[in-house]
């Protein structure tokens, strides 16, 4: 078996008389998508964080590409729940510092460059000279994703980063991040609250239990053929099954089994469960 | 509720009440000062010196003279005759040229000491209590202290305007960049910006507008003390101007300083308003 890039090796983040989650597994592979999923504050930023490496954990440790995280890297960029654009630069300019930070040598000509093709290619050559003020909140949400995208990281993490945006917008730009990942074939993490935007990105699901105390109670294979779509994937047999089953999580069993582990719970490796290989209901006789 | 009002309609009520202010002011002082000499107080009179001895010959001007003795100083405001008789262009740049060296450096002091304070809550907690304290002193108390080390009267003047616009900078400075937002911050974490990087791109964009409003706020009280100041030391400057004319008993040339140092003010607050809007964001 693959050595996978991303460990999480019994994290466990507390602040005092308040344990978020404690022993957590679970890996990430080169290559992958993996989505978590769970109600709020459960922990799931938390979690994003120390990956990031803006947090650390009170016990165990989180190994990248073999080694121990200490702190943050520009090999694991960040798009950001808000978007974190600095308000007093354009948005060529926010895409250029970045890019200045991963190439200290470049001159202004060549980072200008650099960062009008990262913003071509989420299709803002248009507003590169315009301050995040003026933009919408999808365009910004797009400056943030050309911003992190453009320095080249081995991964990619969000942080709901389509939540704040209404359901047109938020549609058109996960089929963006889904084509972008999958042209460069990039490792990502992304937290949601979204099932459907889960099973079109995710090749797995982590499932959290509620908090205090939260685990990562089951891993959903997502078995569905890529490439997906938006338009398509409702049709998709097994569609129905996975989307069930995830949301009867979150509606019921991420509360039922809050706080408890059963007596052969083993935190290294939660069950995997593959709802859309599920054989059809007896509809075929 | 408050309705846009077409400029020329302000532009307009603002003529009609200096007119009214003018005009009214014109017929009073005329009244007082032509008629029969008023009786005078001898220990008054002993006061005011030889001006006033000559039995009420100074009735407070009226516009029109004010504005003859304006024309006049106008004329040739920069003439330098003799240590004693400069003209009042000169006495103002006098002023101005203290207020600089003395907010200039007090700039230098408190904007890179505000961004460590600001950075750093060891040395916040560790120096509030003094900033604390000094803060409300007002700054005409340090000249006598200023006057005994310094042992030059133009010096003390400048550190008294030092002083007086350190505390404002001081505090916005620390204050802005303890607001930069923390996302930002993480932004820059992410990207593995660096300290120097993350204080010139990301802290001191981010808190400018804040300082800006401190040094607006510090100007401000600069001009203010340079007047008390320059009163107190004498020699030169648009203070020691307005002392002179007292003693002059030339009740017009105060009145003409005091303008010209409201319009002195309001140049000084404009020049920074201008800067402090090249480098406001919005969100
Ligand atoms: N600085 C802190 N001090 C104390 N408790 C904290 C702190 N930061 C987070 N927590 C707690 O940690 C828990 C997890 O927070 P976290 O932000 O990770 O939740 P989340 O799953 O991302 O929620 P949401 O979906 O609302 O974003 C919460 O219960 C919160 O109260
Ligand atoms: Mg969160």
């Amino acid at each position: 078996m693959q050595h996978p890039y991303v460990s999480f090796e019994g994290v466990t983040r507390a602040y005092p008389g308040h344990v978020v989650f404690r022993d957590l597994w679970f890996g990430v592979n080169r290559g992958e998508f993996v989505c978590l999923v769970g109600h709020s504050g459960c922990g799931k930023t938390t979690v994003l964080n120390i990956l990031a490496g803006l947090d650390a954990p009170n016990a165990g440790g989180v190994i990248v590409d073999g080694q121990e995280i200490s702190g943050p890297s520009l090999d694991r960029a960040v798009i950001f729940q808000g978007h974190a654009l600095m308000p007093w630069m354009t948005a060529e300019q926010n895409v250029a510092f970045a890019l200045s930070c991963r190439h200290p040598g470049w001159g202004k000509a060549k980072l200008r460059d650099a960062a009008r093709a990262a913003l071509e290619k989420v299709g803002l050559g248009q507003a590169a000279d315009r301050k995040p003020a003026m933009l919408s909140g999808g365009m910004k949400q797009r400056v943030g994703i050309a911003r992190a995208l453009a320095i080249e990281p081995k991964m990619l993490l969000m942080d709901e980063p389509f939540s704040a945006l209404d359901a047109l917008t938020r549609g058109a730009l996960q089929d963006e991040v889904a084509r972008l990942v999958a042209e460069a074939n990039q490792t990502a993490f992304m937290i949601t609250h979204d099932v459907d935007e889960a099973i079109l990105l995710a090749d797995r699901i982590l499932l959290m239990t509620n908090g205090p105390d939260a685990r990562c109670a089951e891993v959903v294979m997502n078995t569905l053929p890529k490439p997906r779509n938006r338009a398509t994937l409702h049709k998709l047999p097994g569609y129905h099954a996975l989307r069930d089953h995830i949301l009867e999580f979150l509606l019921t069993r991420s509360r039922t089994l809050a706080g408890t582990r059963p007596a052969d719970w083993d935190p290294k490796s939660p069950p995997d469960v593959r709802p859309a290989d599920a054989p059809l209901p007896a509809a075929a006789e | 509720m408050h309705r846009t009002v077409p400029f020329w309609q302000q532009a307009l009520l603002s003529a009609l009440l200096l007119g009214l202010f003018l005009g009214a002011w014109e017929l009073a002082a005329g009244r007082g000062g032509g008629g029969t000499g008023v009786a005078v107080d001898p220990e008054y009179a002993a006061l005011l010196g030889q001006a006033a001895a000559q039995g009420g010959q100074t009735p407070f001007p009226r516009p029109s003279e004010i504005a003859v003795r304006l024309w006049e100083l106008l004329r040739d405001p920069f003439y330098v005759r003799g240590t004693n008789d400069q003209g009042i262009g000169v006495q103002v740049a006098y002023s101005l040229l203290r207020v600089a060296a003395g907010f200039g450096l007090a700039a230098l002091v408190a904007i890179p000491l505000g961004f460590l304070i600001g950075m750093s809550p060891l040395l916040s907690g560790a120096l509030n209590p003094f900033i604390q304290v000094l803060r409300p002193v007002s700054p005409l108390a340090w000249m006598p202290l200023a006057l005994f080390t310094i042992k030059d009267s133009a010096i003390s003047s400048i550190f008294v305007i030092f002083i007086c616009s350190v505390w404002p900078m001081l505090l916005n400075t620390a204050f802005g960049v303890q607001s930069v937002r923390r996302e930002w911050l993480n932004v820059a974490r992410t990207l593995e910006a660096g300290t120097l990087r993350t204080a010139f791109r990301v802290i001191l964009p981010a808190a400018a507008p804040t300082i800006l409003t401190g040094m607006r706020i510090s100007i401000g009280i600069a001009w203010l003390v340079i007047v008390a100041a320059e009163m107190l030391v004498g020699g030169t400057g648009i203070g020691y101007w307005v002392w002179n004319q007292w003693n002059n008993l030339s009740l017009s040339d105060i009145v003409i300083a005091i303008l010209l140092i409201g319009i002195v003010g309001l140049l000084l607050d404009r020049a920074l308003g201008a800067v402090q809007r090249l480098v406001a964001w919005q969100d």
